[in-house]
């Protein structure tokens, strides 16, 4: 039982871990702000979901566990409403050329 | 494994460092410095030292960012007027800063092993206090009369912002970032986000008695919130010559000074805590403590009155 959960976190943290990469590659590569940040909310969301999902089996208890979830939520928040002002300011931008 | 996150770590510090030394524009050197310091951060955790750590990624990163962020936005116009300092200048700098990163590493490199250190000592007087944490114990207990005057400098601090309002604007509102635009997504973060970063807030100032946390943290999320509720638009920035903000301003000094005054008469000594009172004493200095904190670092970073406030 405890080896699956174990297998779990390891799977987990590791696909996690590969959007992160995957993300970083697109923040470099990527031609335009628009496509950078779509490459970089693949990191926040997927990536650091997947590692939180991973790492939920190693927590201590419930509330650790929230604990791990509720930084998961607040990133998201975050991240959404960043990518939104930073979209804005691009679109803003560009029509102002 | 750990001595590879810790060397690339430590290298990837003195790197962004560096680049934001080399950056020209200020605000690239802004964001540079803000993630060094979240970077610094991760390098206090490292050295289990969670305190440091939350203090630097909350006040070195946030705060700071923030007033550095602020002091770009307003230099932006004249910045391409001003002319780069000369080579002289820029020798100069490098070699008083080389000096003193030579001696730095030397102190560190040359220390006695074991390291001379108090650390036993104040751990083993801690239980008296009936606090958990050293680091509160050093704070409020040993040191506690740096702490009460790193408080009282923070007031100081914005006295010499708010000094640099003209005349007829004292007692003014703030004008915050020269460039906020309203923006439907920033409103409701700023009316999702408060309820959850002002509970984390009294948390982490509750928690600091036992457990990683203090005032400091506690206010700077204090001070994170209403500066997001203020760049929102959500609420007006307060008139500066409000009686009540500068209540605000000083209760935490104040109650802080009255509890060391009462140490004369109830312990013997300036700063002393009655046998038994430790703990409860300290934490309502601290509740006191984060509010002040919180304003005072909201009002810095909102920056001198630059409007007549309303009649």
């Amino acid at each position: 039982m405890i080896r699956a959960l174990d297998l779990l976190t390891i799977v987990g943290v590791s696909a996690g871990c590969f959007f992160f990469v995957a993300g970083t590659v697109g923040l470099l590569r990527f031609p335009d702000a628009l496509t950078r940040m779509h490459a970089l909310t693949k990191a926040d969301n997927l990536g650091l979901g997947l590692i939180v999902l991973g790492l939920l089996p190693q927590a201590a208890g419930l509330g650790h566990a929230l604990k791990l979830v509720s930084i998961w939520l607040l990133a998201q928040v975050s991240a959404a409403v960043a990518s939104q002002l930073i979209a804005g300011a691009v679109l803003r931008q560009r029509s102002a050329i | 494994m750990t001595l590879g996150f810790d060397i690339s770590l430590a290298f990837l510090v003195v790197v962004l460092a560096a680049w934001t030394i080399q950056v020209h524009d200020t605000f690239s050197a802004v964001l540079a410095f803000v993630v060094f310091g979240l970077l610094v951060a991760l390098i206090w955790v490292r050295l289990a030292s969670v305190d440091v750590a939350l203090t630097e990624a909350a006040i070195g990163s946030g705060v700071t960012g923030a007033l550095l962020l602020s002091a770009a936005a307003l230099l932006r116009p004249t910045q391409s007027a001003v002319a780069p300092p000369g080579a002289a200048w820029c020798t100069a700098a490098g070699v008083v800063c080389a000096i003193i990163t030579a001696g730095l590493g030397a102190i560190a490199l040359l220390l006695p092993d074991p390291a001379p250190t108090l650390a036993p000592l104040a751990a083993a007087s801690l239980p008296q206090s009936g606090l958990g944490n050293p680091v509160t114990g050093v704070l409020f207990v040993y040191r506690a009369l740096d702490t009460l005057l790193e408080k009282v400098v923070l007031v100081l601090a914005l006295v010499g912002v708010w000094s640099l309002a003209v005349d007829r604007l004292w007692g003014g509102i703030p004008a915050l970032w020269p460039a906020t635009c309203p923006d439907s997504t920033l409103t409701f973060l700023a009316q999702l986000l408060p309820p959850v970063g002002l509970m984390l807030g009294i948390y982490l100032c509750w928690t600091g008695a036992d457990h990683p946390g203090g005032a400091f943290q506690g206010g700077a999320l204090v001070t994170a919130m209403w500066l997001l509720v203020m760049l929102a638009g959500v609420r007006a920035a307060p008139a500066t010559g409000l009686l009540s903000l500068r209540l605000l301003l000083i209760v935490g000094p104040t109650l802080f000074l009255v509890i060391g005054l009462s140490g004369f008469a109830l312990a013997g000594a300036f700063l002393a805590y009655p046998p038994g009172y430790g703990k409860p004493l300290i934490i309502v200095a601290e509740a006191a403590l984060t509010l002040s904190i919180g304003v005072t670092l909201g009002l810095l970073a909102a920056g001198p009155a630059q409007r007549a406030k309303e009649p």
